[in-house]
């Protein structure tokens, strides 16, 4: 498969990363390098072959619905870039 | 002072020989002296590290000293820890003070131990050679023109040049091993689920896992000891019954069968690193263990496998980095969608933002099974090849790294030829298994380290492994030059 630098530009929009024309270049040719890299699994049948997403066969634990946490806001806001009033500060979303 | 083990350490401190204190004092002095050129740490805060260590003097005079009490560890600087400025190595976390700690810093905390420093690390722990950390690269400090490796590089520096008696470290694929190899340190990997991630900073979460990295296996059985244990704040942590790793240190290996993988001595392996890892398992089989030839045959395939994955991962965990919360944000935008692509682009690196974009493209609509749940299957082959070798022998031997530390840029323009430095460690991640590397000698005087992969909660057998090895060789004592 090979890629354009259109690709490169959707792909880095998609994760919220702003590239410029000449990053979009030089990110072009390594991550072609990867997605070469990568290719190497399709020369492996997998058919019937089980996912595995976890190392370790083991159900998800629940706890009891019980407040665990306490309150620290302003102790997790005193690290935020902008805060007012107790709220996070970010551009204006709804007109 | 500045080569002994943890124990002797310990002793010392016991004995009122040294007072942590005057110890943490001598270690922040040899930082103060060495890290101008090394690197090793992104931060350091005496004040903080002498408070500890007063306290830790108060427990030792009262007579309810631990093992690790009063001994100065550095910390990985993936791990929060309340108050320290912890940035994993990013511009992103440049200036995040972390408001509560890592699970494993609490446990170092409640054994007394003090916290000396935050160590440099690939930005992200997205690196095998450190050179990607935001904080500068790291000097390896048996070569100070070549790499220490990484992801924990900094830890690894530290360590071998005695700027700390032990660190942490996390390994996602190779993180721990390959870096102890390339610095003459022993390192491990635990099995997967065994130390909780809470409160390490996430890069790919089904492969991520701490561990300890010291100068012998001994230390790191003391270490483990107060790292390992199940956390319910990790929804992966393994509910297990409490081991002590030092019990089987002094067991006889006779009998012990090695598992010899044909695969990690073919093409790609420096013939001078083959040699000292042959020579390591000669002198094990005067320790009277056997050796058998195994074949771990999709060894090739675990690093496109891991490049699908842990990118994948990655991409979500670092969604989080938004200039909202925490953080880096641009100084310039106009809307909110500007303001999370400016920051962004500000706030990671190069590596970085290839493996979210690697990431990004595997996981998009209509791409997801052919990379990404094809990834997964073989992922599967992978680890079911480590539990038919586990048929055959008790542990797998073969080299950490293909080679020795190589120079500072050698590969940084080339991913994939810096990707294949964990060749032999990616797989041991992938199925989720114990991994340790312990020096093992030197090629053309760089060290050199053996890799012993354990079936799933076997450290405390590996690293009876390892010392039975430190105890009839001297690698691991060995100190670089230059760093008095």
């Amino acid at each position: 498969m090979s890629l354009s630098t259109e690709d490169v530009k959707r792909i880095a929009h998609l994760a919220r990363i702003e590239v410029t024309e000449d990053e979009a270049q030089a990110t072009l040719q390594k991550l072609s390098g990867i997605l070469g890299l990568i290719e190497q699994m399709q020369a492996v049948d997998t058919a019937g072959i089980e996912p595995m997403s976890h190392s370790q066969d083991v159900t998800q634990r629940l706890r009891d619905d019980v407040v665990t946490e306490t309150n620290q806001r302003e102790l997790f806001q005193s690290i935020a870039p902008a805060v007012e009033n107790g709220l996070y500060l970010v551009p204006k979303v709804i007109e | 002072m500045i080569n002994a083990s943890l124990k002797d350490l310990a002793t010392a401190l016991g004995a009122r020989q040294i007072s942590s204190v005057e110890l943490t004092q001598l270690l922040l002095d040899r930082i103060a002296r060495h890290n101008p050129e090394i690197n090793a740490y992104i931060t350091l805060d005496a004040e903080k590290s002498l408070a500890q260590a007063a306290a830790a003097d108060v427990l030792i005079a009262q007579g309810k000293a631990g093992p690790l009490t009063g001994i100065p560890f550095a910390q990985k600087d993936i791990f929060c820890a309340k108050g320290w400025r912890t940035t994993c190595g990013s511009k992103m976390l440049e200036n995040f003070v972390a408001p509560y700690d890592a699970h494993i810093i609490s446990q170092f905390d409640a054994a007394g131990a003090v916290n000396l420093g935050k160590t440099n690390m690939d930005e992200f722990a997205m690196g095998s050679s450190n050179e990607t950390s935001y904080f500068g690269k790291v000097q390896n400090p048996w070569d100070r023109a070549r790499v220490p490796g990484g992801s924990s590089g900094g830890s690894a520096a530290a360590v071998a040049a005695r700027l700390a008696p032990a660190a942490t470290g996390t390994d996602t694929g190779g993180s721990i091993r390959q870096p102890a190899s390339l610095c003459g340190l022993s390192g491990l990997k635990p099995t997967y689920g065994v130390c909780s991630r809470y409160g390490m900073i996430a890069f790919a979460s089904s492969l991520d896992q701490a561990g300890p990295m010291a100068k012998s296996a001994e230390d790191l059985a003391l270490m483990m000891n107060v790292m390992a244990g199940f956390d319910s704040r990790d929804s992966t942590s393994l509910q297990r019954e409490k081991e002590d790793y030092t019990r089987n240190l002094n067991k006889p290996l006779a009998g012990l069968r090695i598992g010899l993988p044909k695969e990690y001595f073919a093409e790609g392996l420096d013939a001078g690193v083959a040699q000292v890892v042959l020579d390591a398992i000669a002198q094990y089989r005067k320790l009277g263990t056997e050796t058998v030839e195994i074949s771990l045959p999709n060894t090739q395939l675990s690093i496109p496998v891991y490049y699908v994955l842990a990118p994948a991962e990655a991409s979500s965990n670092l969604s989080r980095y938004d200039g909202v919360r925490y953080g880096h944000r641009a100084a310039e935008y106009t809307d909110l969608m500007g303001m999370y692509c400016k920051t962004r682009a500000e706030g990671f690196g190069a590596e970085v933002k290839r493996r979210i974009m690697v990431g990004t493209y595997v996981l998009s609509a209509g791409y997801y099974d052919a990379y990404y749940l094809k990834a997964q299957q073989l992922r599967r082959l992978i680890a079911q090849d480590f539990e038919q070798a586990f048929k055959q022998c008790d542990v797998i031997m073969g080299p950490a790294a293909p080679g020795t530390a190589f120079k500072t840029g050698e590969k940084t323009d080339d991913p994939v030829a810096m990707y294949l430095e964990d060749l032999y460690t990616i797989a041991v991640n992938l199925a989720g298994l114990p991994g340790m590397s312990v020096p093992a000698g030197f090629s053309n005087g760089l060290p050199v380290g053996l890799q012993i992969i354990g079936n799933y909660f076997s450290e405390a057998r590996m690293l009876n492994v390892g010392h039975a090895y430190q105890q009839v060789t001297d690698w691991h004592t060995q100190m670089p030059k230059g760093i008095e």
